[in-house]
C-alpha cells in the first residue's frame, strides 16, 4: 500500500457550480470498495507538494477511479482540482484506504444513507455498486442540498430510482427550493429521519457522511430514534465551531 | 519520475513551519471531528477510568477522583492522519504516569478502550514517559462530547486517532491486540514523523 501511482486524467465533468468528477486511470489500480477514500498528491514545477484526501464516487465495478470533488474557496489542492486540471493531466494517488465506512451488496440489510452536501460521494459509490450487481437490497437515500443546482448527481439519483429496484430517493432543499417542489425544505433533523428510515427493529445499515454539524444531527437523531450506534457507520468533513 | 501536476503552484501557507510539520500534513486553526460512529454522551455521574488487564492491582476512579489527581496543563501540537495538524493546543488533563503511580505493569501493550466501542492499541513505552495523557480540558474549557469529552487520551506524538476519544480504560495487555483502525487498514503504530499511515507504510 506504500506505492504512489501515477494517475491520469481521462475525463473532468462538471456537476454542480462548485464540483465536479474527475475520472482518472490509475497504473496499476488493485480495485477498491465502496465508500473507500484515495490519498492525492500533487507536486508543482519546483518540487513543492500538496496531498489530501477525496472519497470515490465510482462503483468497484469500474476499472478507472473517479472522485467528486467540491471546491472550497479557501482550500489549496480542491481549486486546482476543480477549476484548473485538464483531462492529460498527471498527479500520484495511492489508496484505496479505510475498511470500516465500505458497503457491499453482500450485506443484505436494509440500507440507509444519509448525505449532506459533498457528503454523497462515496455513499453513489455503493449505490453504483447496489445498480451494477442488480441488487434489490431495500435501500433509502435522505440527501441534503442547499438548492436544487446544488444537489450532485441529481439526474443520476432520479435514473437510479427509476430502476424500480428497491431504492427511494429523498432530497431536502435547505435554503430554495423551486415552485412546484414536493420534497422536504429544511434542515435535517429527528422527525425527517423517522419520516425516511425504517424502524430500528427492521436492523438497517446506516452511513451517514457530511460536514460535522451535519453528522452529529443525524447520527444524534438516529440514536434517539432507537437505532444501535453500532450500526451507524459515519464520515465527517469540515471545520468546527472551535 | 514523479508526474508534474501542470499550473499546479499551491498557496504555501506552511512554508514559514518548516521542520515542525511533519511529512504529508498541512495545519489548521479549526478543529475538525473525525468519528467512525455517532457521538456518545456520558453523563460523569456514569463515568469512571480503569486501568486493569496485565497490571497489579487493577484501578479504578471515579469522575470525582479522577479530578482530584495532579492536574497538568499540556500544549502540543496534533497530527490527524487525514493530513491536518493543529499546533499550540492546550490541554488539560492527568499524565498517564499519574495514573499508573504504586501499579506494576506485568504486560508491554496497552489497549485504550472507550464509550461507543472504540479502541486503540498503544506499546505502553508510548503511554508513559511524559507522552501520554488522559484529558478533561481543551482550551481551558471542558471538553466537547464532540472532540471526545467527558475525556480522551492524548498521545500527540501519535497520529491522532491513538488518542481515544470517550476513553474509559487502559487495559495492559502481554500481546500487541490492533485497535479498530489498526483492524481497517491504518498502521498498527502510527508514527507521523515517518508517515506511518497506513497498513504497509
Amino acid at each position: 500500500m506504500t506505492d504512489w501511482r501515477t494517475a491520469s486524467l481521462v475525463e473532468k465533468r462538471q456537476e454542480t457550480r462548485t464540483a465536479a468528477t474527475l475520472v482518472f486511470d490509475v497504473s496499476g489500480w488493485p480495485g477498491h470498495r465502496a465508500g473507500q477514500h484515495v490519498d492525492l498528491r500533487l507536486t508543482a514545477e519546483d518540487g513543492y507538494q500538496a496531498s489530501r484526501s477525496y472519497s470515490i464516487a465510482s462503483p468497484p465495478e469500474n476499472g478507472n477511479v473517479a472522485l467528486t470533488v467540491e471546491r472550497l474557496d479557501d482550500g489549496e489542492v480542491s481549486p486546482y482540482l476543480v477549476d484548473v486540471m485538464a483531462p492529460g493531466g498527471e498527479l500520484e494517488l495511492r489508496g484505496p484506504v479505510g475498511g470500516w465506512f465500505v458497503w457491499d451488496t453482500g450485506d443484505s440489510a436494509p440500507l440507509v444513507l444519509i448525505a449532506g452536501g459533498s457528503g454523497i460521494v462515496p455513499l453513489m459509490s455503493m449505490l453504483r455498486h447496489r445498480a451494477a450487481r442488480d441488487s434489490t437490497v431495500p435501500t433509502r437515500l435522505l440527501v441534503s442540498a442547499r438548492t436544487i443546482d446544488d444537489l450532485i448527481y441529481g439526474r443520476e439519483l432520479a435514473r437510479l430510482e427509476g430502476r424500480d429496484d428497491g431504492l427511494e430517493v429523498f432530497v431536502t432543499l435547505t435554503r430554495e427550493a423551486p415552485d412546484g417542489w414536493d420534497g422536504f425544505t429544511r434542515r435535517i433533523d429527528r422527525d425527517m429521519l423517522a419520516d425516511v428510515t425504517w424502524p430500528p427493529a427492521e436492523g438497517p445499515s446506516t452511513y451517514v457522511c457530511g460536514p460535522t454539524s451535519f453528522v452529529e444531527t443525524a447520527a444524534d437523531a438516529l440514536v434517539s430514534l432507537g437505532h444501535d450506534a453500532a450500526a451507524i457507520r459515519t464520515e465527517r468533513f469540515g471545520p468546527t465551531g472551535t | 519520475m514523479t508526474p508534474i501536476a501542470r499550473g499546479f503552484f499551491g498557496k504555501r501557507r506552511d512554508a514559514e513551519y518548516g521542520d515542525r510539520l511533519p511529512p504529508g500534513q498541512y495545519t489548521v486553526k479549526d478543529f475538525p471531528v473525525l468519528t467512525f460512529g455517532p457521538t456518545p454522551h456520558t453523563p460523569v455521574e456514569q463515568w469512571s477510568f480503569t486501568i486493569k488487564g496485565a497490571v497489579e492491582p487493577e484501578r479504578s476512579w471515579t469522575w470525582e477522583e479522577f479530578r482530584a489527581l495532579r492536574p497538568e496543563t499540556i500544549t502540543k501540537d496534533i497530527h490527524c492522519v487525514t493530513k491536518w495538524s493543529k499546533f499550540d493546543t492546550v490541554w488539560g488533563g492527568v499524565s498517564v504516569d499519574t495514573l499508573l503511580e504504586g501499579l506494576t505493569p506485568t504486560g508491554a501493550y496497552v489497549t485504550a478502550f472507550c464509550d461507543g466501542g472504540y479502541t486503540t492499541n498503544l506499546p505502553l513505552a508510548d503511554v508513559t514517559g511524559g507522552k501520554a495523557w488522559v484529558a478533561y480540558d481543551f482550551g481551558g474549557e471542558p471538553l466537547e462530547p464532540q472532540h471526545g469529552g467527558p475525556a480522551r487520551l492524548l498521545v500527540p506524538h501519535l497520529y491522532f486517532w491513538k488518542s481515544a476519544k470517550w476513553v474509559r480504560g487502559l487495559e495492559i495487555t502481554d500481546d500487541d491486540v490492533p485497535g479498530f483502525w489498526e483492524t481497517n487498514g491504518y498502521h498498527n503504530r502510527g508514527d507521523p514523523w515517518l508517515e506511518q499511515r497506513y497498513w504497509g507504510d
